[in-house]
């Protein structure tokens, strides 16, 4: 029987993170999974409601070149008190424009400690572990972890009916029945 | 062979939660340590708090006392760390204590059908009857099969 084998130190293993803050509480996130950050005031014009979304951590999306994405309130996933976000993350390889109240500073972790086995809940998903940094316990968000599968198909459904919708207005003489 | 040479001696540490004292076996527990800042962040596993940092490591930490005693402790006088088996592997879990803590050697009497899923079996100790706890049951994570003593023995021996 063994301790699990992530909570082994790696010291020569370094990765560059950003921390971020959400509702006051600080996260970090692997530089290499943001591909951009802009400010909300920047995307106001680019997002679109999607007025049909079951998710409440999702009211907006995003069309990118050929790609939609979801702008994810992230105090909502969290289940933290939604403060006015300032800052959207574009995460690199997902279709999530995720929405956070600000930068603290960029900095590298030397060691990432998997999430202890007695954390049962999505916190699985929403975590690639923990890290620590000037004895401050920081949790590392997994870029895939604020949307799954199937919350990916409600989404492309509420953002297909609004596509519809949007269709429809801009056509002269056409009624939605 | 009498009956007294096979009674099985076994190390416990006793433990309080308000009122009341448990027991842990031994070989569970890691440490004993003063409490220290629990770092909290947004979770979905309600039984546990946050973590604590000790050695560098990041142990969770779970409150058993609500589901023991029906109050959460409002004194902590330490965590006690123990080791828990999640399937295969094992974790520390850090549980908060109000009291001191003994370590004791004593026959455990086996839990049976009847007792709670968190009781690992009794001792009789100082004139009291105290349960041994079973972490799998009280902290989240799988629970442990529970088998007949027998093949509960046989299924530890195997591991």
């Amino acid at each position: 029987m063994n301790f699990p084998s992530s909570v082994r130190s790696h010291p020569q293993r370094t990765e560059q993170i950003i921390l971020f803050r959400i509702s006051g509480q600080t996260f970090a996130i692997s530089s290499a999974s943001v591909q951009e950050v802009r400010s909300v005031d920047n995307i106001a014009g680019m997002a679109r409601d999607l007025p049909e979304s079951h998710l409440r951590k999702v009211r907006h999306s995003i069309r990118r070149g050929d790609r939609t994405l979801y702008v994810v309130n992230a105090a909502i996933h969290f289940g933290l008190q939604p403060q006015p976000a300032s800052l959207v993350f574009f995460l690199r390889r997902t279709r999530t424009a995720l929405l956070i109240d600000g930068i603290e500073k960029m900095t590298t972790m030397t060691r990432l400690q998997a999430l202890s086995l007695a954390f049962q809940g999505e916190e699985r998903n929403w975590y690639r572990g923990l890290t620590t940094l000037d004895q401050a316990v920081i949790p590392v968000v997994n870029p895939e972890g604020f949307l799954s599968l199937e919350e990916l198909t409600l989404l492309e459904a509420a953002q297909f009916s609004a596509d519809a919708h949007l269709a429809s207005s801009e056509i002269p003489g056409a009624h939605v029945q | 062979m009498t009956a007294a040479s096979e009674t099985v001696l076994q190390s416990f540490v006793l433990l309080r939660l308000g009122e009341r004292r448990f027991a842990l076996r031994a070989s569970q527990v890691a440490e004993l340590v003063a409490p220290s800042r629990i770092f909290r962040f947004p979770h979905k596993s309600l039984a546990l708090e946050g973590v604590i940092l000790r050695r560098g490591r990041m142990i969770a930490v779970c409150d058993i006392s609500e589901q023991l005693t029906g109050t959460r402790l409002d004194t902590r006088r330490f965590n006690l760390l123990a080791t828990r088996k999640y399937g295969p592997q094992l974790d520390w879990i850090a549980i908060p204590v109000s009291g001191e803590c003994e370590l004791i050697t004593v026959e455990m009497m086996e839990s049976s059908a009847n007792d709670s899923p968190h009781v690992d079996g009794w001792l009789s100790h100082g004139g009291e009857v105290i349960e041994v706890l079973r972490l799998s049951a009280l902290t989240p994570g799988p629970a442990e099969p529970l088998l007949p003593a027998p093949l509960h023995d046989f299924a530890e021996a195997r591991s």
